[in-house]
């Protein structure tokens, strides 16, 4: 029985270090590659040696696929590509193969000239590793060998961020990777067409979570911002460089504007700048509303928004600083954190998740004093606020994806164990589809039952269609009797005629005759004139034909009539049929005992 | 299968392909050169326009003067300039179900199609042919009612007149379904019924026809199609290039073992070469400028301008005019100038990979920036104030009839200094030039058309190895120019199927196979035997369901279980027999084998008879008869049903079951 076998590396009943192994059809697939932002050792990477004990993976792997260029999606690419080492293909969309070096490049430094780690990999590897990206077009159907195919749909949750589709044969697989479902200020929604694959992995970061209204969410984030800063305080706003972030400015930016506030507003890395570019180039990803206006106004080109120097996180006044990274565990916004936890005037708002083992996690489940490095503790008094602003479907947004896509199996991923539970209750319930949540190294296998595609002869078909209609009819069911031709790789149907003929048969006959006698005091022409009405009156549906030469036929079956010289009166009818006809034979035979 | 070909024009087609019960218009150009019977639309009054003569005939019997003016011995009508659009009456538009766009240059009759005709198709294309065909609507509807004429000559158009007129204007065609150009409504309600696809997306049409966009690469988002069913391919290849200029390159390997190619859009300039060409452009215009001179050049707004800016970019600073401006005046030149900076994904290689640094692909963005390139929606405005000379002006409409070009020919045509240098090939130059002789102003003729020569195209043709060959009959012969140019025309094996306005082509196919899938369970079901080596056969009986074109087997359902029998026997309609008819038998029966099987079944009394075409066998104590043939067995057995079913299936032993 062919099966779909899935095997998560990372993101089985965790957020982080997305990395999904999928055997399809003979193929195996790697469906994202990324790191763990919980972790400093060697658990920050998926577990390769899973793939191979020894060596590289290229001839384990048939692809790879990564869906957007979070590092909890891409972070480990270099490492297992340039340190594990693979050779094939990696697929990704335009605008993440754009982004995602810099991200990793940027991870590099934190980690490798910032914390000193060694064993880590280089500047050298993460462009070799690029070279071997191939890029992705939005609904492309790329052929990434005779069999395997990949499509990628648009996912919404940053720029770039794609859903792909793994179809070889007629088995299919969608990997949603994160996705939104409801459109914001730059980017569209999330759309699949109807593809009924057989497994649909999506991941449940907001499992349980129903959030409200997007404008209710804004304008709550709104006034905390123009409360603290109206009050002199600061605020912190954690996030990545990349994706929420031009969310926010674009919305400071527009409130700034209409409330003509004059507090500054920073933005804390060099990528700000370069960020908006690519936003600029790649604004045919963004959604409808920007795309058709970017020729008058480019809602990337910021007024209000500066970029950050170190030195100001001392200023006095209250000001707005966007810095990197999202979830406080290293980096500027790290830093400036500390500088500004103490005051309880200052703020600091967490627009997105948070992984465990972060600083941003510790503080959102209310910790007020935090261990820091080298013994010392930090008291946490600054107001801490949470604010759902990532771009994840939430569980409606999961459902509605479902009923998108119509899938025969669900696999969860990327999400907590116990939401994760919640939402597969509810999916199988709804839908009566069966949902899989497997853990990190445990394999989920599906049992798919694809359909036989065979080559119909077009005269057998249109012969068919024309007698037993498009649909079969309940109240008059119709058989459809074909001859199924297996050559070489090749099914062909055709009828049992052709394929005598295709096959340099000839046809055997196998005729069967048997001899009636009766009394009957007519010519031999009399009685066969009687049988005849007589087979008329009883078979009605069937075709009877009185021939001239003196014999009878119904169907294939021939009727005469004979009679020696001596007894005139005593008839011989021989009946003869052949074998295609035996089965009603026997009825009409009976038929005719008269 | 059938091509309905309602535009003979080979680089502007419009061809309607009937192909399993789907009908599927490819493209649908535009054939503007209807427009250079007119008079030019000037923005601004000009004195010599309005003081040109009209037409009346020799003799004084027909007066036209209203309508037909004369210039230096050529007669133009005085109306709003008109377009020759595809053929609406060879069949009825309104049945179409889609249509396929390959490129922005072959869209520009859609509001004539898709409004006004009961058309409620999709139109499939891909977003930069969509938005920039939008832009060149929309300038085409601007140049149009930026200056309205009050009135529209028809009387030229009756036959009994029009035989009567000079020039080119007698021998105009089909002048009554000539039009006016289409409004921004029609334009909006045409384009919104657009389905964006990307390169290499297969779309499903009905289920029955797969249809999927290549990179063609002649412009920003150009494609060639690929139209197939399980066992039909057709290409249709439509403005293609195999040149390194800024779009993707061509995707050749998936055009392979096509049944049929319609083959259209070749160069419409088969002995000039686009490098050379563009040598030539940037010689004179230097050469003018330096003189003092101004350099206009008529060109659409989207397209080769592209990479003339960039070659002039190159060029400027090498030839130390770094501080001559450049021009680019239209309603859309901004948007243009944006839009082709967004498509990274429809771009070559090299273009693609400055948007990773992130830089803009096209180096237009930094002639903007140090302002040595300004664009201008038209002459009003700023850039009557802020315009200095000598400079160079692109600007459209390449026909000279309407467009801020008119202006600029009224401008600069009476000084010899100024040069006019033409690279679009979709006009003939003179006609172009012809209301506006006489004329001071030099001429360069340096078309530069990038589409397939017939080199190149006989080379992709023996690369791919299409069965059949379809085109526009002028590709069939040598130029009309140059008659003995036998290799500027297509010579193949079989000669190519040629077309002309109005043709209505059968395609050589022959349908003998259609896709059907067998339900997992009825494929377990099924036994096969092999009948010679590597080839095996099974009977397949089983319920056919033909939904949307999708054709699926099913196991025939098992009777329902006969209720047990209840104390109360009812008389229930029995279910209607679904009896299994017997195989076909192939095979022969070998007469000692036989004999041994009887044998071995008690039969042992038989007398064995040789006939002419085998043996009859006298089974003496049952008193049966079996003649057994090469090809044929005939049991005569009298009532022994028990006896006649044993020997039946002895015989079946030897035979093989269809």
């Amino acid at each position: 029985m062919p099966d779909i076998k899935v095997t998560p590396l990372g993101a089985g009943q965790d957020v982080g270090r997305s990395c999904i192994l999928v055997s399809i059809g003979g193929k195996n697939i790697m469906l994202d590659c990324g790191m763990h932002m919980g972790y400093n050792d060697d658990r920050r990477f998926p577990d390769f040696s899973y793939i191979t004990q020894n060596g590289r993976l290229t001839e384990f792997l048939d692809c790879v696929i990564i869906s957007h260029f979070h590092l909890d999606h891409c972070g480990a690419l270099p490492y297992m590509s340039e340190m594990v080492g693979y050779d094939g293909p990696i697929y990704m969309t335009h605008p993440t193969k754009a982004i995602c070096p810099i991200l990793l490049e940027d991870f590099r430094k934190i980690t490798v000239d910032k914390k000193g780690e060694t064993n880590f990999f280089t500047s050298q590897m993460i462009k070799d590793c690029m070279k071997k990206v191939v890029p992705l077009n939005l609904h492309q159907t790329v052929q990434v060998d005779e069999e395997l195919e990949i499509k990628a749909y648009y996912a919404g949750h940053v720029l770039g961020a794609a859903m792909v589709q793994i179809k070889v044969g007629s088995e299919s697989v969608v990997y949603t990777g994160d996705y939104n479902m409801t459109p914001d200020r730059h980017l569209g929604a999330a759309w699949i067409d109807k593809c009924r694959p057989d497994l649909l992995i999506s991941e449940s970061t907001y499992a349980t979570t129903i959030r409200d209204s997007k404008r209710c969410r804004e304008r709550d984030f709104l006034k905390k911002v123009h409360e603290t800063v109206e009050r002199g305080g600061k605020v912190l706003i954690p996030v990545f460089a990349l994706g929420r972030a031009q969310e926010l400015c674009i919305l400071l930016e527009t409130f700034w504007e209409r409330m003509n506030l004059k507090a500054p507003i920073y933005f804390s890395t060099g990528l700000t700048e370069k960020a908006n570019h690519y936003y600029k180039l790649f604004i045919t990803w963004t959604n409808q509303k920007i795309r058709k206006t970017f020729v008058q106004r480019n809602m990337f080109e910021f007024k209000h928004i500066k970029a950050f120097d170190r030195s100001y996180a001392d200023n006095p006044g209250p000001m707005v600083v966007f810095a990197t990274p999202g979830m406080l565990h290293a980096g500027q916004s790290l830093l400036i954190f500390k500088k500004w936890a103490g005051n309880e005037k200052n703020m600091v708002i967490m627009p997105g998740y948070c992984v465990q083992g972060t600083v941003g996690h510790k503080i959102l489940n209310g910790q007020k004093k935090l261990e820091m490095e080298g013994r010392a503790t930090l008291d946490v008094k600054l107001q801490v606020e949470y604010m759902s602003f990532s771009a994840h479907a939430d569980a409606k947004g999961i459902m509605q994806l479902i009923r998108m896509a119509e899938p025969r199996n669900m696999l969860l991923v990327h999400g907590e164990a116990k939401k994760m539970e919640f939402l597969k209750d509810k999916i199988e319930q709804e839908f009566s589809i069966s949902c899989y949540m497997p853990a990190n190294g445990e394999t989920t296998s599906i049992v798919t039952n694809p359909s036989v595609p065979v080559d119909i002869s077009l005269n057998l078909l249109k012969r068919e269609m024309a007698l037993g209609g498009p649909l079969p009819d309940a109240k008059r069911p119709r058989t459809m009797h074909g001859t199924l031709i297996m050559k070489d790789n090749s099914l062909r149907l055709v009828s049992p005629e052709q394929a005598l003929k295709e096959l340099g048969l000839s046809e055997h006959q196998l005729r069967f005759t048997c001899r009636v006698q009766l009394h009957d005091p007519h010519s031999d022409n009399d009685t066969l004139g009687r049988i005849y009405t007589h087979l008329k009156s009883v078979l009605k549906t069937y075709s009877i034909q009185h021939v001239p030469d003196g014999t009878v036929i119904v169907e294939s079956i021939v009727i005469k009539v004979t009679s020696s010289a001596e007894e005139p009166n005593l008839k011989v009818i021989l009946l003869s049929w052949s074998y295609q006809t035996a089965d009603s034979t026997a009825t009409k035979k009976k038929k005719i005992q008269l | 299968m059938k091509l309905y070909c309602l535009s003979g024009h080979p680089t502007l087609p419009c061809n309607v392909l009937k192909f399993k019960s789907t009908t599927i218009m490819l493209d649908c150009g535009l054939d503007t050169t209807a427009a250079l019977y007119f008079l030019p639309l000037p923005l601004v009054h000009s004195p010599r326009l309005s003081k040109l003569p009209g037409w009346v005939s020799k003799d004084g019997a027909v007066n036209l003067e209203k309508e037909l003016k004369e210039c230096s011995g050529r007669v133009f009508v005085d109306s709003q300039p008109e377009f020759c659009l595809p053929e609406k009456e060879l069949l009825d538009l309104s049945t179409i179900d889609v249509i396929l766009i390959s490129n922005y240059h072959c869209m520009m009759a859609l509001p004539y199609i898709t409004e006004h005709t009961g058309f409620t198709g999709t139109v499939y294309a891909t977003e930069p042919t969509l938005q920039i065909g939008r832009l060149l609507m929309e300038e085409l509807v601007t140049f149009m009612e930026r200056v309205p004429k009050a009135q529209a000559a028809t009387c030229w158009k009756n036959k009994e007149i029009q035989r009567l007129l000079p020039g080119p204007l007698k021998d105009a065609v089909d002048v009554w379904s000539w039009r006016k150009c289409y409004s921004v409504q029609e334009v909006n309600s045409a384009l919104s019924k657009v389905q964006l696809v990307g390169y290499s997306q297969k779309v499903e049409l009905f289920g029955a026809v797969q249809v999927t966009p290549l990179s063609s690469g002649y412009s920003l988002g150009s494609s060639n199609w690929i139209i197939q069913s399980h066992y039909e391919k057709v290409s249709y290849v439509s403005g293609s290039s195999l040149l390194t200029t800024h779009p993707q390159p061509m995707e050749q390997s998936s055009l392979k073992n096509s049944d049929v190619l319609i083959l259209t859009g070749l160069t419409q300039i088969p002995t000039a070469n686009p490098d050379g060409m563009l040598g030539e452009f940037c010689s004179n215009l230097a050469m003018t400028i330096r003189a003092g001179g101004n350099v206009l050049v008529p060109c659409y707004s989207s397209g080769v301008i592209y990479d003339l800016l960039e070659c002039l970019y190159q060029f400027m600073d090498s030839a130390n005019l770094g501080s001559t401006p450049f021009y680019f005046i239209s309603p859309v030149a901004n948007s243009s100038l944006e839009f082709s900076q967004i498509f990274a994904e429809w771009l070559c290689q090299n273009k693609q990979s400055k948007v990773y640094l992130p830089e803009p692909p096209f180096p237009h963005a930094e002639l903007i920036q140090t302002n040595k390139l300004k664009h201008y929606p038209s002459i009003h405005g700023d850039f009557s104030s802020e315009f200095r000379q000598p400079c160079v002006v692109f600007t459209g409409h390449p026909s000279l009839r309407f467009g801020d070009v008119v202006h600029f020919m009224e401008l600069w045509g009476k000084s010899s200094l100024n040069t006019i240098i033409f690279t679009e090939p979709d006009f003939s130059y003179l006609d172009a030039l012809a209301p506006y002789q006489p004329l001071a102003m030099k001429c360069v003729y340096c078309p530069i058309d990038t589409r397939l020569n017939f080199h190149q195209v006989s080379k992709l043709l023996k690369d791919i190895q299409p069965l059949h060959v379809v085109c526009p009959e002028p590709y069939t012969q040598p130029p009309p120019a140059q008659p003995h140019r036998s290799d500027l025309m297509l010579e193949l094996q079989p000669p190519p199927m040629a077309y002309r306005r109005c043709s209505v082509l059968g395609l050589p196919f022959r349908r003998r196979y259609e896709r059907i899938h067998l339900l997992p369970e009825l494929a377990r079901s099924l036994v096969p035997s092999e009948i010679k080596a590597g080839v095996s056969v099974a009977t397949v009986s089983a319920v056919l369901q033909s939904k949307d074109n999708k054709h699926v087997l099913q196991p025939v359902p098992k009777p329902a279980p006969v209720p047990p029998s209840k104390k109360r026997k009812r008389v229930t309609e029995e279910p209607p027999e679904v009896l299994n008819p017997k195989p076909l038998l192939s095979g022969a029966v070998p007469l000692e084998p036989f004999l041994a099987m009887l044998h071995k079944n008690g039969i042992t009394e038989v007398k064995v008879e040789e006939t002419a075409d085998g043996h009859i066998l006298h089974l003496q104590t049952e008193d049966v008869l079996i003649q057994l043939e090469e090809d044929a067995t005939h049991i005569i057995c009298d009532n022994n049903e028990p006896l006649r079913t044993a020997l039946r299936d002895l015989v079946l032993r030897f035979l093989q079951k269809l």
